[in-house]
């Protein structure tokens, strides 16, 4: 088969991130119409629209061909870290952007996307069938160095974000029980250790989380305000454009990382039940495509993605609600902001890729 | 419809090294459990949700209206004091504050704050750290009455990028009589203090709450000050206004005016006659009681009070060695010297003590009890009659000894000395009556009778406050019933009365009479036209043996007192003056004239007519001896 139908593109998923990309878009404009950043709204049109190309142009070059530059995307996407490490246009206090073509570009969410290929290398390039010492040190460390230098900029949220690529692929991989005991042991020691390399505000954060009614104009205040936005949403919402939370701007960043507070606030119970049933479907959609890819290769791809949006979800969500300490990431297809917006699409166009090739075989 | 052509060699060339794991259902069942992991993130977050939204969302309804509705008071405007022809005493007008929100205040904003407003730093920063046990949703008042361009300031400034903490509170502001007038009588307001919020009759108050602080404004506070009205406003995160809720509007009430019994064209007069001297005086118809004229000097400017005073004024104030907080007029306790000689008259006669036809010699002074007391002048043969006219000491020192101090005491509790006169003002002082039992209870020592004969000419431990002078004489004159004093018309109840001979009365209404008429020591409060009965007195401040010792310095000079009414049978006004050092009481009694022609003067410009009334005769069966 030469050419690859664009009716094999799988529609649903695509579909349903359209559909959620406009939910955003309408949220955006809702929590923004009336401050410095009502142009957000179509700004996010123009994000989703480049990014629903570059899905597409993702899926038409065979995974297997981008597998192979593997090594080289790597290198470069962590020597671009270093860069913006060191040159990076300081903006809100963190070094996270590089200017390209007078856009800024959030190098750090691109990493996630060579990740997702680079861990479905080196998984298929397994000769056991269960992991062993070596390349779980090999694997801890292709995930370690661009998490370390994330960390550094410092951008903490974004650093975990890796963790879950990681995470499936020694899953999926297989792992002896002894090395899995020492995981559990040293994700245990983790926050004893974790404690004192972290910043003040993430220890305030971290505190504030635990009890945020401990001191609720400081570092409480942003997940007291957006558990009120939720609750006061009820079951139906106080409708488009109506949440006061929201439209007051007590609730902070309601159009990046609290945008699905503003939604919950606006549209109620009822909504988010809706807009959680369609990233449902996504991800469901998105398992499929594993099992059904035609190798191993796509099959780590498309797991890779699923566990990234699935940690994303679980993280930012259940930030909003109150159930997950406040961690500065987006929620995907949602959230205004480009660089998350077209790395998403980027990887829904690497699943698509898989599943354009199901039948190669 | 087709994508990008694929390379058909790419399948083979890549990836470089070979596949041999290539068997894509070997984790299908890890695949199958992760999503059942994935369906328990979602019930995880949905719970969440539920638990929001569903079980409890009247509580984040509620958090969310008290973020997003604010309370602003709506200041009620106080009542107004009105004279008794309904003139405009006290006023209030519009005026403009300052208020600083705390939620969202950043300290560094506070230099700048303070300098727009014309404001010490320090004094506002230290208010600021006063308020950090309240809670934080109270603003803090940190300045009233803002000038315009201080009003500019603000409004230009209230910006987020500036200083979105500062509100502007639009409020009625007090407006006090210039030159002091009636300063003492109306008082004062003020911002209630930490104290008073304390005390249970300030527990209707709140921080900032403008009270009477004084006089009048203290007294009739419920009257004046009306109830603050509330409006709710919808505010962003930054507390600025985005729309007021009309609906939910609670109006003020404004407090309600007063009129008072005070008459302005009196009150100026007095005021005028006392300019620049220490004293007081205080004008009342002895009839019903009603204050026409209230001054105490020196006096302070209200004004300075309306709001908040400035430190540095208080100071001024509370340091001055005259006190011109003091309201003299009901609260200096001074002896009364000769003008209590009506009362030691009165008393003689009621008690039969003394008659007419009783009589002394004057020698310029006499002994009692081994210890020599002098008089004034040498009056030679002197009976009542001369005795009033002349104010002899000897011939009231014989009367003092006749009667005994407990008799004094007696009638002169009897003339509303020695307590509160129940005037509608706060902080009335007593004054003392001496007594045998007023010594043992306060020095748990007998009385000498030659302590008596210093109180037969109102020295000795006898001391009066002017208001209390002017209430005895009056209810002197009127026959014997004595009004309590008041300033609001129905505060005035039935007179304590007392059984008093008409003709006993009319003796002594005689006397004062020949003290302005008839050459007697006080012709100066004279009124062609008039009969204007009176009485002067001049008072020690110091023992005569401190002034041999010493000399005589200002602050020491005698004190100088008239009382005086009008007309002799008929009397519409009682005027007590207190001319502090003026040595002696002729310089008092020009005062008391110009009030008593005043309020005559205003009589005549109104048309209504003066009557001389009937002299106070004996009850029917002694008629015949009274017409003298």
């Amino acid at each position: 088969m030469r050419y690859s139908s664009l009716r094999d593109l799988d529609w649903v998923m695509v579909i349903i991130a359209i559909m959620i990309s406009g939910v955003g878009v309408l949220q955006i404009y809702s929590a923004t119409h009336g401050t410095i950043w009502q142009n957000s709204w179509w700004k996010q049109i123009v994000f989703v629209g480049v990014g629903v190309l570059i899905m597409w142009v993702m899926a038409a070059i065979d995974y297997h061909s981008l597998m192979g530059k593997a090594p080289v995307m790597y290198v470069v996407a962590v020597a671009l870290l270093v860069a913006v490490l060191i040159i990076g246009a300081t903006i809100f206090g963190s070094r996270r952007w590089i200017p390209v073509f007078g856009f800024t570009f959030q190098v750090s969410e691109f990493m996630k996307v060579v990740l997702v290929i680079v861990m479905a290398r080196l998984l298929t390039e397994l000769r056991t069938d269960i992991l062993d010492g070596w390349e779980l040190t090999k694997l801890g460390a292709v995930v370690g160095i661009p998490m370390l230098l994330v960390r550094a900029q410092p951008d903490l949220g974004t650093a975990l974000t890796y963790l879950p690529i990681l995470g499936i692929g020694i899953y999926l991989a297989g792992l002896r029980k002894e090395y899995l005991i020492v995981i559990v042991v040293l994700v245990g020691l983790a926050p004893v250790v974790g404690w004192h390399f972290m910043r003040d505000y993430q220890k305030a954060r971290l505190v504030s989380f635990l009890n945020p009614e401990q001191d609720p104009r400081g570092a409480g205040y942003q997940q007291i305000q957006s558990i009120i936005a939720v609750g006061a949403g009820g079951m139906w919402g106080q409708g488009v454009a109506k949440g006061s939370q929201t439209q007051l701007r007590f609730l902070p960043v309601a159009q990046t990382d609290f945008i699905f507070s503003a939604f919950a606030e606006e549209h109620g119970f009822v909504g988010v039940i809706g807009v959680l049933a369609l990233y449902f479907v996504l991800l469901m959609q998105i398992v499929q495509n594993a099992q059904t890819a035609p190798d191993r290769a796509g099959m780590y791809i498309c797991m890779g993605v699923v566990a990234l949006f699935v940690f994303h979800l679980f993280v930012n969500v259940g930030m909003v609600i109150g159930r997950m300490p406040v961690v500065g990431i987006p929620l995907p297809l949602m959230s205004a902001g480009g660089s998350n917006t077209l790395s998403t699409f980027l990887m829904l166009g690497l699943v698509n890729n898989v599943r354009l090739r199901r039948f190669v075989n | 419809m087709s994508l990008l052509p694929v390379e058909p060699e790419l399948a083979q060339r890549v990836p470089d090294k070979p596949v041999l794991r290539d068997d894509p259902k070997l984790a299908s069942e890890k695949i199958a459990f992760f999503q059942y992991a994935i369906v328990g993130v979602f019930l995880f977050l949905i719970s969440g949700f539920w638990q929001l939204q569903v079980r409890n969302p009247d509580i984040y309804s509620e958090r969310a209206e008290s973020n997003r509705i604010k309370s602003v008071p709506i200041g009620a405007p106080r009542g107004k004091i009105l004279d008794r022809d309904g003139r405009v005493i006290v006023d209030s007008h519009s005026s403009y504050s300052v208020l600083l929100s705390r939620e969202t205040l950043k300290m560094e904003h506070l230099r700048p704050i303070a300098d727009g407003l014309h404001l010490d730093y320090n004094e506002l920063a230290a208010k600021v750290h006063r308020y950090r046990t309240r809670p934080k949703y109270e603003p803090i008042v940190i300045k009233q009455e803002l000038s315009p361009d201080e009003l500019a300031f603000v409004e230009a400034h209230r910006d987020p990028e500036f200083f979105p903490e500062m509100e502007v509170f639009h409020s009625q502001k007090r407006l006090y009589p210039q030159n002091q007038v009636a300063a003492h009588a109306v008082g004062y307001t003020g911002e209630v203090s930490e104290k008073e919020l304390d005390s249970p009759e300030f527990a209707k108050y709140e921080q900032g709450d403008i009270v009477g602080k004084a006089g009048i404004e203290k007294q009739y506070n419920d009257i004046l000050q009306g109830v603050d009205g509330q409006r709710r406003v919808v505010v962003d995160n930054l507390g600025r206004v985005r729309e007021s809720a009309t609906a939910d509007i609670k109006e003020a009430k404004p407090g309600k005016n007063l009129q008072t019994t005070l008459d302005l064209d009196l009150q100026v007069v007095a005021e005028l006659a006392m300019e620049n001297k220490m004293g007081a005086v205080v004008a009342l118809d002895p009839r019903n009681g009603e204050i026409l004229a209230m001054v105490s000097r020196p006096a302070y400017d209200p004004n300075k009070f309306a709001v908040r005073i400035l430190s540095a004024d208080w100071k001024s104030l509370t340091s001055n060695p005259d006190n011109p907080l003091l309201n003299r007029a009901i609260q200096a306790q001074l002896a009364p010297g000769s003008t209590f000689k009506p009362i030691m008259a009165l008393a003689g006669l009621e008690t039969g003590e003394i008659d007419d036809s009783f009589g002394v010699r004057c020698g310029g002074g006499a002994s009692f009890y081994g210890h020599f007391h002098r008089c004034h002048a040498t009056h030679g043969g002197v009976t009542l009659h001369r005795g009033i006219a002349q104010s002899c000491d000897v011939y009231f020192y014989n009367v003092g000894n006749r009667l005994g101090i407990d008799a004094i005491a007696s009638y002169a509790h009897q003339a509303g000395f020695g307590q509160r006169t129940g005037v509608d003002l706060p902080n009335e002082a007593e004054g003392i009556v001496p007594s045998t039992q007023w010594k043992i209870r306060n020095y748990r020592e007998k009385w000498y009778a030659g302590e008596t004969i210093s109180v037969s000419i109102g020295q000795g431990a006898l001391t009066v406050t002017p208001l209390q002078l002017a209430h005895a004489i009056g209810g002197l004159a009127m026959g014997g019933a004595w009004y309590k004093p008041h300033f609001v018309k129905g505060q005035g109840s039935k007179p304590r009365t007392a059984k008093l001979d008409p003709v006993n009365v009319q003796k002594v209404v005689e006397g004062m009479y020949a003290v302005v008429n008839e050459g007697g020591t006080g012709v100066r409060a004279r009124l062609p036209g008039l009969e204007v009965c009176g009485k002067t007195g001049s008072a020690q401040v110091v023992s005569n043996e401190f002034v041999k010792a010493r000399g005589k310095t200002k602050s020491q000079l005698d004190n100088s007192w008239f009382v005086g009414f009008s007309q002799r049978n008929n009397p519409e006004i009682v005027v007590a003056a207190l001319f502090q050092g003026g040595e002696h009481g002729n310089l008092a009694a020009p005062i008391v004239r110009d009030v008593i022609k005043a309020y005559y003067d205003k009589k005549a410009r109104l048309g209504i007519p003066n009557t001389a009334g009937v002299p106070r005769t004996a009850r029917p069966q002694a008629a015949s001896e009274a017409s003298n």
